[in-house]
């Protein structure tokens, strides 16, 4: 706290992003671990709840007549501009944030201080949710092929890395240390899938430190058991997952690629994806773009293009196809990895193991491998997602790229997946957030230094108890697109893949479509449901009748309440649908207030049958009436977790009018 | 009321009318061709009868939904009618409203405008007269006419060819006089240009031109840039080839894509019918649309503000309706636009992708409502073709003089008759459709506009994932219905059977 130089600013704006003309007055709240803006406005008294986790750049921009504007960007792409009249007042705001943005300490992140309010039982089973010794079990390890190996217990070998690992049966605690000698960070290869059908495997490492021309035995026995594992080919695929050049020049630093030469009966393939500097740089072109003010089409597409995104999304695709092929219709184990074998590696794997396995598309499924190839194979939340004040440069959206993967997969099979677009949207969310303990610190030995487990709440129990939010009504166990790989065509099609604008423009809700396709479809399933069970009880009570009426005898029985059939909720009616300005620069065009009839609003029929899954409207239902008594607990209090979005309150339909 | 076939709710039940000095009469409420008439059906009430021709003019209110019509009568007489139903009430309105619009049969041998259909809506202040004389000064002979009239506040559009001004600014009274017919009093309206101010001025080099606001002194214009012909068409060559070359890199893709310029054009024309609809709805004025002939873009323009704007547009027999209206009888030259598509080398002037583009922006709308629309993708992919190659007379010809010389009525099938058959319906509807009664307002962003993948993408990638979610979506919704029906059935069956046992027991 004792960095909050101001906690409470009256009369700020809120500045409207897509009519700026629009901004709410209110009350701008700094706590411990939000900023908090209170509209005025007594029908409303809206609320926007910013995690402090969660900002990403504060700006302070020029003075103007109105106030001192400053600009937050967030790391779940929302942007909110506030103009506080007084520039001492900004400045103190200003200097605040900038240090609540950026804790020194694991203890200042929220997660330590959010209280879901469950008993110790219930958080400590959350916490075995997903258990990654079953996960193992269900791909049919241990086997005779493949053993649990405790050469990295207590972190000995590899701090990087967890305790359990499954390497093959003929590699010895001499090869894998050996091996280990011989890999940056040694990171030696250890298993990441195994394809039960065929038994080929994926396994992962960081890259050799063969130089120009160094060698290693034992690392060439731990490739040869890799393929000895896998009976049914006489060769193990190693894919480098950076660009050839990067590879080679890596050599120059002692390190590099295998050589084929030196490896019997290894494939060695490239497959360029860069970076995390490049890709950190590509997002920040692509968000400009999404940031732009009324662009042209060709501002879009010009600056999705020159942003390469998209074409890196593409790159870490294809590596995942080549992978999932080689492993499904090669038969053939592959080895993976990058530099260090954290980054490109994790996102690789993952992407093969979603298209080879239907299990990882499942609900629960999914939080196994990210729990599995990111979280245990140390992939460096901490310091890619900035949640401790750090190297600017060690931040990327690594992981981001991968939940995009899988978005651009959904578009492709909209049934395959159990899960819906909101699942992966709340996941990122969490990533950043810093409300739960599964996404901190860089290691699973940090981890355990740290006590997670026991002093943090899992996402992965939270997002379990919800999931009827997260499901896809189009899924089904038994649909030919669960069974099974997923196949790719394999022309290079780039127009499969697209701008996710669900994800980076999803704080403008009015470009997103406004019925929920999703929404309705579950609403639909519902009532299904519900009509079942009603069909069920009708017939046993006809039954029932018909049986007394043989008998002549009478009964008296009661009117059956008719269930009411209700409308189908489609539409949020959080998303004003008002006309937007379409009158571009037209200066004289009239700027009249239109009577604010909710005729155009509210966008569909009954209210009744809402479900409001949007995060905006599900768990801060319950809000605490006032702000003023805020401790550093959960914002919505009692058992909800706070919201993963900040808006807080449903829009109302504000008529976005002519800019004049 | 001059014609019956404008009544589009004939009866009302429920209907209160109140009369000074006597009690509320709850009755039906009947329209025919001259009488306005209320009765209780009871034998002792009196019923009553009124002309059309008495009603001098009338408001219309609405708490929740019930209407009120006030109508106030030339003898002096005022009455009101409370009508249950937002819709009833407002057919009822618009029918007996003492209408400010007729019909025209001037063009009935196709004389005053050759591409304009024999009859169309004009303001009843204007004599035919007048409008031949409008005709000589609207490029085409397309004099302005009615488009669509906006029922909730009586704005309206309005379409017309350009003016021909020349580069001497001549003017025409009977032009003046006739689009400032359709402005109530002390009200603005607006004319949308489809051309850039710079295009409009050029055009006066050729005889053709803009509105000079000092002679339209109640309009203001807004110039608002859709392309045209020949750039519309190698817009779409470049697309269709984009999207075939499969050897490029995404960048080139991208970049092949934004060069196309297709989705620029898409941006540029929904984002000018939005603007129309914005004027009626919101600005409660009425508008006039033109752009060179009136014959592309202006339809454009008007087809999709009335999908904006009209609940009814959004069914299927709606669209139909709409692209009858605007398209095929507004006289868009289909042969012309249509004689060749995104492959043919031999390129003519006339050809533009003008339908295509439409049928693109009413997708994209669809794809931002997808519960809103009574029709799916497939109907519009349907029209599309039909549009280009069709073994129907729908499409044939430029316009409706050219149909009518070629009898297509007498040798072709309509297009309409064969898809509104049951079987081929059901192809074309959307099963998510849930009436929405609202104006929809899409987002013209480019993050809200992407490629029609069901048209430009159709034969370069498989489809089957789609279509089975797309089945997947159709199976869930039908086993609803299917519960539902029977779950009512065997209500109806308890509910029988048990009265029938209370009546057994009961003495």
């Amino acid at each position: 706290m004792e960095h909050i130089r101001t906690p409470k600013v009256e009369n700020v704006r809120l500045v409207d992003r897509v009519s700026p003309k629009k901004a709410a007055l209110g009350t701008l709240y700094l706590t411990a671990t939000h900023v908090i803006f209170v509209e005025n406005s007594p029908d409303t008294r809206k609320e926007t709840w910013i995690l402090h986790s969660q900002i990403s750049t504060i700006e302070k921009q020029a003075t103007t007549a109105t106030g001192c504007p400053l600009l937050i960007r967030c790391k779940n792409f929302q942007i909110i501009q506030l103009i506080i009249p007084q520039e001492r007042d900004c400045h103190d705001v200003y200097i605040s944030l900038i240090r609540l943005a950026r804790p020194v300490k694991y203890e200042e992140l929220y997660c330590f201080s959010f209280n879901p309010m469950l008993d110790k039982e219930e958080r400590e089973q959350g916490w075995v949710l997903i258990d990654l010794s079953e996960e193992y079990k269900r791909m049919g390890l241990p086997n005779h092929h493949w053993q649990l190996s405790d050469v990295n217990r207590d972190y000995r070998v590899c701090d990087s890395y967890p305790t359990e690992l499954y390497v093959p049966k003929s590699a010895t605690a001499h090869i894998i240390v050996g091996s280990s000698k011989f890999r940056s960070r040694r990171r030696f290869p250890v298993l990441s899938y195994y394809y039960k059908d065929n038994h080929a495997s994926i396994c992962r490492s960081s890259q050799p430190l063969s130089g120009f021309s160094a060698r290693c035995l034992e690392d060439e026995q731990m490739l040869q058991a890799i393929r000895k594992a896998n009976p049914g080919s006489d060769f193990v695929y190693v894919v480098d997952t950076r660009p050839k050049l990067n590879a080679m020049a890596n050599r120059a630093a002692g390190k590099g690629y295998e050589n084929e030469d030196n490896y019997s009966n290894i494939k060695f393939q490239f497959i360029g994806i860069e970076n995390i500097h490049v890709m950190r740089n590509s997002l920040q072109k692509m968000l400009e773009v999404c940031e732009l003010k009324s662009p042209s089409m060709s501002d879009f597409l010009w600056g999705l293009e020159n942003s390469g995104w998209l074409r890196h999304i593409k790159a870490i695709m294809d590596a995942g196809i080549f992978i999932a092929k080689a492993v499904s219709e090669e038969g053939a184990s592959v080895l993976v990895h990058c530099s260090d074998g954290w980054d490109r590696t994790a996102q690789v794997c993952s992407v093969a193991s979603l298209l080879l396995d239907p299990h990882y598309r499942t609900l629960k499924g999914f939080m196994v491998l990210i729990e599995k190839d990111w979280i245990s194979f140390g992939h460096k939340f901490n310091h890619r997602y900035g949640n401790l004040d750090g190297d600017p440069k060690e931040v990327s959206p690594v992981i981001d790229q991968f939940i995009e993967c899988v978005w651009q997969l959904m578009e492709q099979f909209p049934c395959a997946f159990e899960f819906n677009e909101r699942f992966l949207i709340h996941i990122q969310h969490h990533i950043y957030s810093c409300q739960f303990g599964n996404f901190l610190c860089n290691s699973q030995k940090e981890r355990r230094e740290l006590k997670i487990q026991e002093r943090t709440y899992s996402l992965w129990a939270h997002l379990w108890k919800n999931r009827a939010d997260y499901l896809n009504p189009l899924f089904r166990a038994d649909h030919s697109q669960t069974q099974g790989t997923l196949h790719l065509p394999t022309a290079p099609c780039n127009f499969m893949y697209k701008f996710w604008s669900g994800m980076y423009n999803r704080f403008e809700k009015g470009m997103q479509p406004r019925q929920s396709v999703t929404d309705y479809l579950m609403a639909v399933k519902e009532e299904t449901q519900q009509l079942e069970e009603e069909l069920e009880a009708l017939e046993e009570r006809l039954e029932k009748i018909q049986k007394v009426q043989l008998n002549c005898t009478k009964v008296k029985s009661k009117q059956s309440e008719p269930s009411k059939h209700s409308g189908f909720s489609t539409s949020d009616n959080s998303i004003a649908n008002t006309p937007q300005d379409y009158s571009g620069n037209m200066k004289s065009f009239p700027s009249r207030s239109p009577s604010q009839g909710d005729e155009d609003s509210a966008l569909i029929l009954t209210q009744d049958n809402l479900k409001s899954s949007d995060p905006d409207l599900s768990a801060n239902s319950d809000q605490e009436s006032g702000v003023e008594d805020l401790s550093c607990r959960s914002p919505s209090g009692g058992e909800h977790a706070p919201s993963e979005d900040s808006g807080k309150d449903r829009d109302s339909d504000e008529a976005v009018f002519l800019t004049a | 009321m001059e014609f019956a076939e404008l009544i589009k709710t004939p009866r009302v039940d429920n209907v209160v009318l109140h009369r000074p000095f006597y009690p509320a009469v709850e009755g039906t409420l009947c329209l025919t061709g001259h009488h306005l008439i209320l009765s209780s059906r009871q034998d002792n009430t009196e019923e009553l009868w009124l002309l059309h021709s008495n009603i001098d003019a009338i408001d219309k209110r609405f708490v929740g939904s019930l209407g009120t019509i006030i109508i106030k009568c030339k003898d002096f007489r005022i009455i009101q009618l409370d009508i249950p139903g937002m819709e009833e009430c407002l057919n009822i309105a618009s029918s007996i409203e003492t209408s400010e619009w007729r019909l025209s049969y001037v063009n009935k041998e196709f004389a005053v405008c050759p591409s304009y259909p024999p009859i169309v809506t004009v303001p009843k202040s204007i004599d035919d007269e007048a409008l031949r004389k409008v005709a000589t000064f609207r490029h085409g002979g397309r004099f302005p006419v009615l488009s669509y009239y906006h029922k909730k506040n009586g704005m309206v559009i309005m379409r017309s060819g350009q003016p021909l001004t020349g580069t001497n600014g001549r003017r025409c009274k009977e032009d003046e006089k006739l689009i400032n017919a359709t402005l109530r009093a002390g009200k603005r309206g607006y004319i949308i240009d489809t051309r850039s101010l710079n295009v409009a001025q050029q055009a006066r080099a050729k005889g053709g031109g803009f509105e000079q606001e000092a002679h339209y002194p109640q309009w203001r214009r807004i110039h608002k840039s859709i392309e045209r012909y020949h750039i519309l068409q190698e817009s779409l060559i470049k697309l269709v080839e984009a999207c075939n070359d499969q050897t490029h890199n995404m960048d080139r893709w991208l970049s092949k894509l934004e060069a196309s310029n297709w989705l620029t054009h898409i941006k540029e024309i929904l984002t000018a019918a939005c603007l129309a609809a914005q004027c009626i709805d919101r600005e409660g004025a009425s508008i006039l649309i033109h752009g060179t002939e009136g014959t592309d873009s202006t339809l454009q323009v008007t087809s999709l503000a009335q999908i904006i704007l009209e609940p009814r547009s959004r069914t299927i027999r709606g669209f139909e309706a709409l692209i009858e209206r605007e398209w095929l009888q507004a006289g868009h030259p289909f042969q012309q636009r249509c004689a060749q598509s995104a492959y043919c080398n031999t390129k003519q002037k006339w050809e533009a992708p003008v339908f295509l583009l439409f049928l693109d922006c009413v997708w994209q709308i669809l794809r931002q409502f997808p519960c809103s629309f009574e029709f799916n993708e497939n109907f519009l992919i349907m029209l599309f073709e039909h549009a280009y190659a069709s073994q129907f007379g729908t499409f044939l010809g430029n316009n409706e003089s050219e149909r009518c010389k070629l009898k297509l009525q007498q040798k072709t099938m309509s297009l309409w008759s064969w898809v509104n058959q049951p079987g081929e319906l059901s192809k074309f509807t959307n099963p998510l459709f849930e009436a929405n009664n609202l104006v929809i307002w899409p987002s013209v962003a480019p993050q809200s506009l992407p490629l029609w993948e069901g048209i430009f993408l159709r034969w370069n990638r498989s489809s089957k994932y789609l279509d089975e979610a797309y089945e997947e979506m159709v199976n869930i919704i039908e086993y609803n219905k299917e519960l539902q029906a029977k779950v009512n059935i065997l209500r109806r069956q308890l509910a029988e059977l048990e009265t029938e046992n209370g009546m057994q027991e009961s003495p």
